[in-house]
C-alpha cells in the first residue's frame, strides 16, 4: 500500500513572529523553518504503518519553492521512502493547495492520506478535510490512534472530539489527520540523515499537475494582540475572595 | 444575495451555547450586509431543536432529513448541506467552531468550491464580492484580516467572540427538508463508540465559569479533587492543560488550549498552571483570570486579572471554604 503524507513549511515552533511597520506583512528574516509539528506526527504515523507491514511505501509532498525541501528531507531522514513537492512560487489558498494535493494524491494512486490535523502558523485546519471532500474520501480528523485492518481495506480510528474520544471505521482509501497524542516523533538518526541524500526528491510543477484556479482567500494585515491591562496581585487568600466579591463573581 | 445560512450540525435539544452564539455571528453578518438569516438543523434532534430555534428571530428555520442519513458524519453532513443548497442562495455559510464542523465545513467549501476562514473572531467588512474577517493565528499571538474574495464563502466561527441569540417571544416558520432518494453521499465512516467521561460539571463550552488543574496539581490524588471541589463550590466547569490530560490524571475532553477547546468565560481560575503559549491560546480571552501559582515568573501571571503566588495546596482549600461561607 501507499502512505502519502502532507507536510507543510511552518516557522520553528518557538519563534517570534514580527509584523512588518505597515502590518501587510510577516517579518521573517532569520526564523528558522520546521516541518510543521501535526504534520511531523503524521510522517511517524505513517513510517509506524510501513513498520508493521511488509507492502507499504511512504511518500511525503508538499506544495511550495524550492525553500521547503528541507523540510521534505527531514521527513527523508525520518524514514520516508520518497519525497514530492509541487513546485510553485505563489502563495495559495487552501483550496487551491487542496486541490493540488488531491490531483497528486490521484497521480500516486495512494491508498490513504496522512497529514497534521493544522498547521502552526495559520491554523486554519482547512486542507486535508478539503482534500477528502475534492477526492470524496471519507475522513477522520484529531486521530489520536489508527489501527489498519489486516487487508487494509479500513482503519479502526480513535478521534478526539467535544465530547470526548469518537472510535469510528473508515474505509480506505481515506484522509486521515494526527492530533498530539497520536505518537510521539522520533528525531531522525544520523544513518538515516546521510541516507535521506539519496533518496528520490520529485518536483512536479503545479501547472503539470492541476488547475487549481484563482486564489480567492488571502491575509491583508497583520497585527498584535491589543494589549491588556496588567493585573493586580493579592497577597491572601481573603484578598483574593475579596477582589472576586467586588468583581461579582461570588 | 446577502443572506447568511447557519448551518447546525448535528443539533442537540436543547441547543448549544456554541449554536446560539453562531445566530449572533448571522445577525451581526446581516446588520453589515442587509440580509436575513436562516438555521439549517441536521440529525436525528433536528425535530425537537426547532421549537427552540424558530425562536431565535430568525426569518426561518430548515431540518435536513434523510431517511437513516448518519447526519453526524462529516461525509454526510457536508453532503447533505451541499445539496440543500443546490436550490438556496446565501452569501455566507457559518457554523460554531466544534470537532464536528473543523471536519464538515473545510469539505463543504470544496464541495461548493467556495473559500473558508476559520474560527473567526470578529466580521470587518461583508460586501457583495468580498469579505473580510478576524482570525487569530501564530497560537493566538497574532490577529489577522483575511479576505475572501467572490460572492460567497463558508466560515466556522469561534462561539465565545459572538454573543449567545436570546430567544424571542415569536416564532419562525419551519420547513422541514427531505433529500431525495438519489442523495449520495459516497463512501463514509462508521460509528463505534463514544468513550465519555460522566461528569455532573457544566460543559467547558457551555460554562460560565470554569478552574483549570495544571501539571503542578501533581495528579488525582493530590491537588485535582482540590481544583474539583473548588470548581463544584462555584458552579464552574472543570479544565485543565495537554500536560495533565497526556498524564492520564483527566480526560481529553476537558483540555483548553490550541488542541483541546477555546473558552473565554466570566472567570477563568488557573491553579498551578504555568501557561504555555498553546494555553493562554485557549482561554487568554476569558473576562476574568485568577492565577494561582508558587512561581511567580510562570507566564499566567502575565494574563492574569488578579494573582495569588502561592501555594496551590495551602490555598486552595481555604480559598472553597471562604466561598463556600460566602454562600451560606
Amino acid at each position: 500500500m501507499k502512505v502519502l503524507v502532507t507536510i507543510k513549511r511552518t516557522p520553528q515552533r518557538d519563534a517570534r513572529i514580527r509584523v512588518s511597520a505597515d502590518g501587510a506583512a510577516l517579518e521573517l528574516d532569520g526564523v528558522k523553518f520546521e516541518v510543521n509539528p501535526f504534520d511531523e506526527l503524521a510522517v511517524e504515523e505513517a513510517l509506524r504503518i510501513g513498520e508493521a507491514r511488509d507492502d507499504v511505501e511512504v511518500v511525503v509532498a508538499t506544495v511550495g519553492a524550492e525553500s521547503c525541501h528541507q523540510q521534505l528531507i527531514s521527513a527523508l531522514a525520518m524514514g520516508a521512502d520518497r519525497a514530492v513537492r509541487v513546485d510553485t512560487d505563489e502563495d495559495l489558498d487552501s483550496l487551491q493547495v487542496a486541490r493540488a494535493l488531491a490531483a497528486l494524491v490521484k497521480r500516486e494512486n495512494a491508498d490513504l492520506v496522512l497529514a497534521g490535523k493544522l498547521a502552526v502558523d495559520d491554523e486554519s485546519g482547512q486542507v486535508p478535510s478539503m482534500v477528502a471532500g475534492l477526492l470524496g474520501w471519507p475522513q477522520a480528523n484529531q486521530a489520536s490512534k489508527i489501527e489498519l485492518a489486516a487487508d487494509v481495506t479500513s482503519a479502526r480510528v480513535t478521534c478526539e472530539v467535544d465530547a470526548g474520544l469518537e472510535e469510528i471505521t473508515i474505509p480506505l482509501p481515506a484522509v486521515i489527520t494526527a492530533d498530539l497524542r497520536l505518537n510521539e516523533p522520533r528525531y531522525a538518526s544520523l544513518p538515516g540523515i546521510m541516507k535521506a541524500k539519496k533518496k528520490p526528491l520529485d518536483v512536479v510543477p503545479l501547472a503539470d499537475l492541476a488547475d487549481v484556479g484563482a486564489r480567492r482567500e488571502r491575509v491583508t494585515s497583520y497585527r498584535s494582540l491589543p494589549p491588556k491591562a496588567a493585573g493586580v496581585k493579592v497577597e491572601s487568600v481573603d484578598a483574593l475572595v475579596e477582589a472576586l466579591s467586588e468583581r461579582k463573581l461570588i | 444575495m446577502s443572506d447568511v445560512l447557519v448551518v447546525i450540525g448535528p443539533a442537540t435539544s436543547p441547543l448549544r451555547k456554541g449554536d446560539l452564539a453562531a445566530a449572533g455571528f448571522a445577525e451581526a453578518a446581516v446588520q453589515a450586509s442587509g440580509g436575513a438569516f436562516d438555521l439549517l438543523l441536521t440529525g436525528p434532534e433536528a425535530p425537537a431543536a426547532a421549537a427552540d430555534a424558530a425562536k431565535l428571530g430568525v426569518r426561518r428555520v430548515y431540518t435536513l432529513s434523510g431517511g437513516e442519513l448518519a447526519f453526524s458524519t462529516p461525509e454526510v453532513c457536508a453532503a447533505a448541506v451541499a445539496a440543500f443548497l443546490d436550490g438556496h442562495e446565501y452569501r455566507l455559510v457559518a457554523a460554531a467552531t466544534s470537532s464536528a464542523s473543523k471536519e464538515y465545513m473545510p469539505r463543504l467549501a470544496a464541495l461548493l468550491d467556495v473559500p473558508m476562514a476559520s474560527d473567526v473572531l470578529a466580521i470587518e467588512s461583508l460586501g457583495s464580492d468580498a469579505a473580510v474577517f478576524t482570525r487569530a493565528v501564530f497560537v493566538g499571538n497574532l490577529l489577522a484580516s483575511v479576505e475572501l474574495g467572490g460572492p460567497r464563502a463558508v466560515v466556522t466561527c469561534r462561539a465565545s467572540e459572538f454573543p449567545a441569540r436570546e430567544p424571542t417571544a415569536e416564532a419562525s416558520p419551519v420547513e422541514a427538508v427531505t433529500l431525495d432518494d438519489g442523495f449520495s453521499p459516497g463512501p463514509t465512516r462508521v460509528f463505534e463508540a463514544l468513550h465519555q467521561a460522566k461528569s455532573e460539571r457544566p460543559d467547558l463550552k457551555e460554562a460560565d465559569k470554569i478552574v483549570s488543574a495544571g501539571r503542578g496539581t501533581r495528579g488525582p490524588d493530590e491537588g485535582i479533587p482540590l481544583c474539583a471541589e473548588l470548581a463544584d463550590v462555584l458552579g464552574a466547569a472543570l479544565g485543565s492543560t495537554r500536560a495533565v490530560v497526556d498524564a492520564g490524571w483527566l480526560p481529553n475532553d476537558l483540555q483548553v488550549g490550541q488542541t483541546g477547546k477555546i473558552v473565554a468565560p466570566d472567570l477563568y481560575v488557573a491553579i498551578g498552571l504555568s501557561g504555555s503559549i498553546q494555553h493562554l491560546a485557549g482561554m487568554r480571552n476569558s473576562k476574568t483570570i485568577v492565577a494561582i501559582n508558587k512561581d511567580p515568573e510562570a507566564p499566567i501571571f502575565e494574563v492574569a486579572d488578579i494573582g495569588l503566588v502561592a501555594d496551590l495546596f495551602d490555598v486552595v482549600p481555604a480559598l472553597t471554604e471562604a466561598i463556600r461561607a460566602r454562600k451560606s
